[in-house]
């Protein structure tokens, strides 16, 4: 508890006991609270108000059951489940695209720009994240719509005879999601590699290493923990996007947390919508523990 | 294998800024050479540019005879050892030593077999399973050397590896460094500020200044026959007394100086003398100056002790001559029951005391008037 002890020292008594409240007050109720009353909900059955609390209140996995059997119980609810592995895969996917555009861009910044051109890159990349989420969005549907820029460009060049459907094949989709999420891999990315001392890259090279070498055994390994941590919250925050998926997912595919969003509303059943956002938090969770003790990440290191 | 190296006329220049001018200097292979000069003198640029991390921007450079121009530092029989070592911290000690190993693509066996070998060869057996932060500063940096050796290079390439250790390891691994030359034989190109470190472990030193190698020589040659103001004043201690050549007999100039006429050797070289109404330094070293006897004709002059100090094997006299406080300093050996030349200084010449100096001709040194290494 020497930590608690710090605290009081540099603060005093009154005012360290403030901080601490305040972050008790933090966690406890405006983080672990409303995820607990979830999980709960998740276990309830669907009631009127008028029922809840009532003799028909009584804890259920009907919910869960649902998302893995469906309405009827000798099947498996297919169409869910697909939705599931798909979110699962494809946030998956983008995290890895992510991490292919991120890597030069984040390498470049940190090992070669100097002062002025690297604030100014910087910049441009942050910039374009004041326009809000939806705005972003929709500006990328724009750009990948059957009269978009992209299919106007390819229309002139010759190179697609008739407008290519970028929403139904989901490549606006893709590119919204990787886009939306570019900044949580780069920065990461940008403090791992910055802290790398630009002369063991020039030791490699002396060495005679390749540029593919210098990187696979000298960058890369000083640098993975930012790319747990980014690829962790590319992965995660792909997972759970929803607006991306509404306004840029194609008509014939559903993204998991379109799902839940409907169990909420227009479904009217909240026990059914916790369950599945529980079912979607814990199996991200696992999977980002299961990749770092295969790429041997302890969990300290995403903090750095 | 071992390779001499060639700087032809190499310049560096980064925009307007010339770091390195004309460099022009033969290493003969198998031999310890040390670029020596103060900071920002160009060095680290000169030695950047052999092992191809900067190119020259006029010049050759020519390794073993051969054009190194476009190849780049990882295609040069150059290995560098870098001045904060740069060793992998992730990787084993053994991985860091054999990194050039595997880049050859050379199977584990083979590569842990050589790192073994090395790690003998620095004097750290079975340390090969340690990781980097486990060895100690002096242990780590022959680690580096070790790990630039397996590279099998023709010149190994050392920029101040040493000025991170403290004194007493640094002297130690001086001798280290000199007796791994010896064993390996291949040319060692050595960078550093510190002019013991250069005397002491190279074959030939060159010494630099602002971008321009000033003189190329030994040791020895380099603290008796400097050749430029510069050279003389930034290796070891030097008095440096300013005037114009009055005449010139031979070997021998005569300089008017605040402090009186001096009569010094000229380092005549390379066709150039001293002439008659040049501006010129006179060069004495402390060790050089001495007391005046009666028998001392020239080149004495009447200066005060302005402070004594005392270091175990040596007095160093600090003086103060004529009107201009012309200062200087002067070495006594420490030697109990010596002679009058090398006793300390008696109570009469304790600080505030009248003292005529003096010093022979032939174990001084006049020069072109130039820049000093203090200026």
């Amino acid at each position: 508890m020497s930590w608690l002890h710090t605290l009081i020292v540099r603060f005093g008594a009154g005012f360290g006991a403030c901080l601490l409240a305040l972050a008790a007050f933090w966690v406890l109720l405006l983080i672990l609270l409303p995820q607990l009353a979830m999980v709960d909900f998740s276990f309830r059955p669907n009631l009127p108000p008028a029922e809840q609390g009532g003799a028909q209140d009584t804890y259920t996995l009907e919910h869960y059951e649902y998302l893995l059997r469906g309405s009827e119980s000798d099947s498996y609810n297919t169409i869910d489940l697909a939705v599931f592995a798909r979110t699962l895969l494809v946030a998956a996917l983008v995290a890895a695209l992510d991490l292919a555009i991120c890597y030069p861009i984040a390498y470049l910044l940190a090992q070669s720009a100097h002062g002025g051109w690297a604030r100014l890159l910087v910049l441009s990349l942050v910039v374009p994240f004041w326009v809000n989420e939806i705005l972003r969005a929709f500006a990328f549907r724009i750009l990948f719509g059957g009269s978009g820029v992209i299919n106007d460009a390819l229309l002139f060049l010759g190179v697609a005879e008739v407008p290519v459907d970028f929403i139904r094949a989901n490549v606006a989709l893709y590119s919204g999601l990787a886009y939306a999420f570019v900044l949580l891999m780069i920065f990461p990315l940008y403090n791992a590699i910055e802290s790398l001392d630009r002369n063991q890259v020039e030791a490699a090279r002396d060495m005679g290493a390749s540029t593919f070498r210098v990187h696979w055994r000298v960058v890369i390994p000083h640098a993975k923990p930012g790319i747990s941590s980014g690829c962790t919250m590319v992965f995660m925050l792909s997972a759970g996007a929803l607006a991306a998926p509404q306004i840029l997912g194609g008509p014939s595919s559903l993204w998991f947390t379109q799902i839940i969003y409907q169990w909420f509303n227009t479904g009217n059943n909240w026990p059914r919508g916790s369950a599945y956002a529980i079912v979607l938090l814990v199996s991200t969770v696992l999977l980002v523990l299961l990749a770092m003790r295969v790429g041997k990440v302890r969990l300290s290191e995403l903090g750095r | 294998m071992t390779a001499a190296v060639d700087l032809d006329d190499v310049s560096v220049r980064f925009g307007d800024f010339v770091a390195v001018r004309d460099a022009r200097v033969h290493i003969a292979a198998g031999t310890f050479f040390s670029f020596l000069g103060p900071s920002g003198c160009g060095k680290t640029t000169l030695l950047r540019a052999i092992s191809g991390f900067v190119q020259p921007s006029a010049g050759e450079i020519r390794i073993g005879g051969r054009n190194m121009a476009g190849i780049g530092p990882n295609k040069r029989p150059t290995a560098l050892v870098f001045q904060n070592l740069a060793l992998f911290p992730l990787m084993k000690v053994w991985e860091n030593i054999a990194f050039a190993l595997e880049v050859r693509g050379i199977g584990r066996a083979a590569r842990r077999k050589r790192a073994d070998e090395l790690l003998d060869l620095i004097a750290l057996p079975g340390q090969g399973d340690k990781t980097c932060d486990e060895l100690s500063g002096g242990q780590r940096q022959r680690v580096a050397i070790a790990r630039a050796l397996a590279a099998e290079p023709d010149v190994l390439l050392l920029d101040e590896p040493l000025s991170a250790l403290d004194l007493k390891l640094r002297e130690h691994m001086r001798r280290e460094l000199r007796a791994i030359q010896r064993r390996v034989g291949i040319t060692f190109i050595y960078i550093t500020h510190d002019q013991g470190e250069a005397l002491t472990m190279s074959d030939q030193v060159a010494v630099m200044r602002g971008g321009v190698i000033e003189q190329v020589a030994d040791g020895n040659a380099l603290y008796d026959q400097p050749e430029s103001a510069f050279v003389a004043s930034f290796v070891g201690e030097n008095n440096a007394f300013r005037g114009q050549v009055r005449d010139v007999d031979g070997d021998y100039a005569n300089v008017a100086t605040e402090v009186g006429m001096l009569r010094a050797r000229q380092a005549a070289r390379n066709g150039w003398q001293l002439g008659v109404g040049d501006a010129a330094l006179v060069f004495v070293r402390p060790e050089s100056l001495r007391f005046a006897t009666s028998d001392d004709g020239q080149n004495n002059f009447p200066a005060t002790v302005a402070g004594i100090e005392f270091e175990g094997r040596f007095w160093h006299v600090f003086l103060e001559i004529g009107a201009g406080k012309q200062r200087a300093t002067m070495t006594r050996v420490n030697a109990p029951g010596g002679t009058h030349a090398t006793a300390p200084p008696p109570a009469t010449r304790g600080v505030g005391g009248e003292v005529t100096l003096c010093f022979s001709p032939d174990r001084s040194v006049a020069l072109p008037d130039g820049p000093l290494a203090n200026d």
